[in-house]
């Protein structure tokens, strides 16, 4: 039974389609990475789900719920952590849990707000002001907020967008813990790395479409194949490069200073020089490959 | 399946929602309670001793103190509903986005408003009595009527705290708010009869006070504290006629705004 359908979903704001006939399907139990740059229609896509945004054509349902006329329903059965931070900075740590433990109508909310502090490893900070937080810990708070009442259905979006390095991989720990409970994982993001570590299937989204779906390992042999190989030098000797790749039917994508030949297993009479660095195929590959975008 | 959603306006969503302001409200209640409490002191000591004792002796039958404190509940009443209704719900929108991670819960744009409305009132029910105790003790008799006045406040703050949510989610921008206080929230508590009587005011002005829900309620209040009319139930239908609109207009321009 799948946790998210949409099918044929249009969403206009004006003369922009920012969600252009999609569709996609969320198994459930799963953790669904919908990988896409900036401005493909992720975070509308989230709204759609939650109700707080009407699509203009197409089906949804959510949780066995169709929106928007049962969003509310649905939206009870999910928990969703925002992009940006809304906490109540002025509010304490626990007071922030339990106002949304009422919302989601927790039985007992104490419990709930004993339990979403121990998830967020917040315990001890439980009386501070949300402005006293670190960063980190703030979005750890967000994190537990939206898991206060024990949902089936998560929607991530961006969970790390804009945090340092070692913070995103604390985030990661405890959204893979998430994931060894069994919760179905909608989790929006334009970092491969962050899709790849953590997504069972990734969906990749570009201008309000998914343009391919399947698992990390089935898109990458689909899409590119088993190796790169990475091109570098000065801009006459990669556009050499690049055409001689091309010539025999292999696609090249840009990778920063370099060219990156993707399916670089099939290349033959010396169209990959000798010095170029092979390494596997990656979801970057795909996704630059697929979107046209760099990536992050 | 659960059953929450199923139904309009559920209390537990209604009061979930009014368990973060009261969370908030924790945090500066104090500083509230200061204002409301010196606020109308400050205004009698000025109108009282001051035009009171020099310029004013007696309004209506009333000792001007008398005259201006029971009827400053007004003036709290709007100040403390229209402005932080405005003001609070577009921050909270525009800046905090707190409603964004409200409506990601169960509950809806229908419930978010009542709770933020209801809120509103009954903060700036109670402490729009308070230049009504603060009257007492510049000599008010207090009398069993005035056990009313809470019930009056509230009504009307309601409204004012609609109408407030409704401009928040009207305006484009924070500084278009100078355009509603200046062009509304102004002129209306100036022709209340808070600080002088209407049948003195040209005839326009005397029409324009009977659809001011502030008039009536300086009027409520002033009869509270001296003696109830006939007329009360009609004035006290007008606040509660005006509320009910005020609360389905502010509904539907909030559901226009958090809804794409």
């Amino acid at each position: 039974m799948n946790a998210i359908e949409l099918r044929g979903v249009v969403k206009r704001f004006g003369p922009i389609t920012a969600v252009d006939g999609l569709d996609l399907e969320v198994p459930a139990g799963i953790c669904l990475g919908l990988l896409g740059p900036n401005g493909a229609g992720k975070s509308t896509t989230m709204r759609l789900l939650t109700g707080q945004a009407i699509a203009d054509e197409g089906t949804i349902q959510v949780v066995g719920h169709t929106l928007p006329a049962e969003a509310k329903r649905a939206r009870a059965e999910m928990g969703v952590v925002p992009q940006l931070d809304n906490l109540d900075v002025d509010v304490t740590v626990a007071d922030n849990l339990a106002v949304f433990a009422r919302l989601y109508r927790v039985p007992d909310v104490g419990e709930a707000v004993d339990r979403s502090l121990a998830l967020a490893r917040l315990t001890e900070r439980r009386g501070d002001a949300v402005d006293d937080l670190s960063g980190g810990m703030r979005r750890r708070l967000l994190l537990a907020r939206g898991l206060v009442h024990e949902p089936r259905l998560i929607l991530l979006d961006e969970p790390t967008v804009g945090l340092d390095p070692q913070i995103r991989t604390e985030l990661w720990s405890l959204i893979g813990s998430l994931k060894a409970r069994g919760a179905t994982i909608l989790m929006s993001t334009h970092y491969i790395e962050e899709a790849q570590r953590l997504a069972d299937e990734v969906a990749v989204m570009t201008a309000g479409k998914i343009i391919a779906q399947g698992k990390p390992s089935e898109l990458i042999a689909e899409h590119a194949g088993s190796e790169t190989a990475e091109i570098y030098g000065p801009p006459d000797r990669l556009a050499e490069a690049r055409a001689l790749a091309e010539s025999q039917g292999l696609r090249v994508r840009p990778a920063g200073p370099a060219i990156a030949v993707v399916g670089s297993e099939r290349a033959v009479d010396g169209a990959v020089p000798e010095d170029a660095v092979r390494r596997a195929a990656s979801l970057e590959d795909v996704f630059v490959l697929l979107t046209g975008e760099e990536a992050e | 399946m659960s059953e929450i959603g199923a139904r309009r306006l559920e209390p537990a969503a209604v009061t979930g929602v009014m368990s973060r302001d009261i969370a908030n409200f924790r945090t500066f209640w104090k500083a509230t309670t200061f204002s409301s409490v010196l606020e109308p002191i400050v205004y009698l000591l000025a109108f009282g001793l001051g035009l009171g004792a020099t310029v004013v002796d007696r309004v209506d039958g009333l000792d001007y103190v008398e005259f201006v404190g029971t009827g400053m509940v007004a003036t709290a009443v709007i100040f403390s509903s229209a402005l932080p209704a405005m003001f609070g719900t577009f921050v909270k929108h525009r800046f905090q986005m707190t409603y964004d991670a409200i409506l990601a819960a169960p509950v809806d744009v229908e419930e978010l408003v009542t709770a933020e409305m209801l809120w509103i009132g009954i903060r700036a029910g109670f402490y729009g009595c308070f230049p009504l105790l603060v009257t007492m003790l510049f000599g008010l008799d207090p009398s069993f009527g005035m056990l009313l006045v809470p019930l009056f406040a509230f009504t009307t703050a309601l409204g004012f705290a609609a109408f407030g949510i409704t401009m928040a989610a009207t305006v484009g921008k924070i500084d278009s708010f100078n355009y509603v206080t200046t062009l509304v929230i102004t002129p209306l508590f100036l022709v209340a009869g808070t600080f002088f009587p209407i049948d003195g005011l040209p005839e326009g002005f005397q029409v324009a006070a009977q659809i001011n829900p502030l008039h009536h309620l300086v009027e409520l209040v002033r009869h509270a504290a001296f003696g109830f009319e006939a007329t009360d139930l009609i004035r006290y239908a007008v606040l509660v006629a005006f509320s009910v609109a005020m609360w389905r207009l502010a509904v539907s321009r909030m559901e226009r705004r958090l809804i794409d």
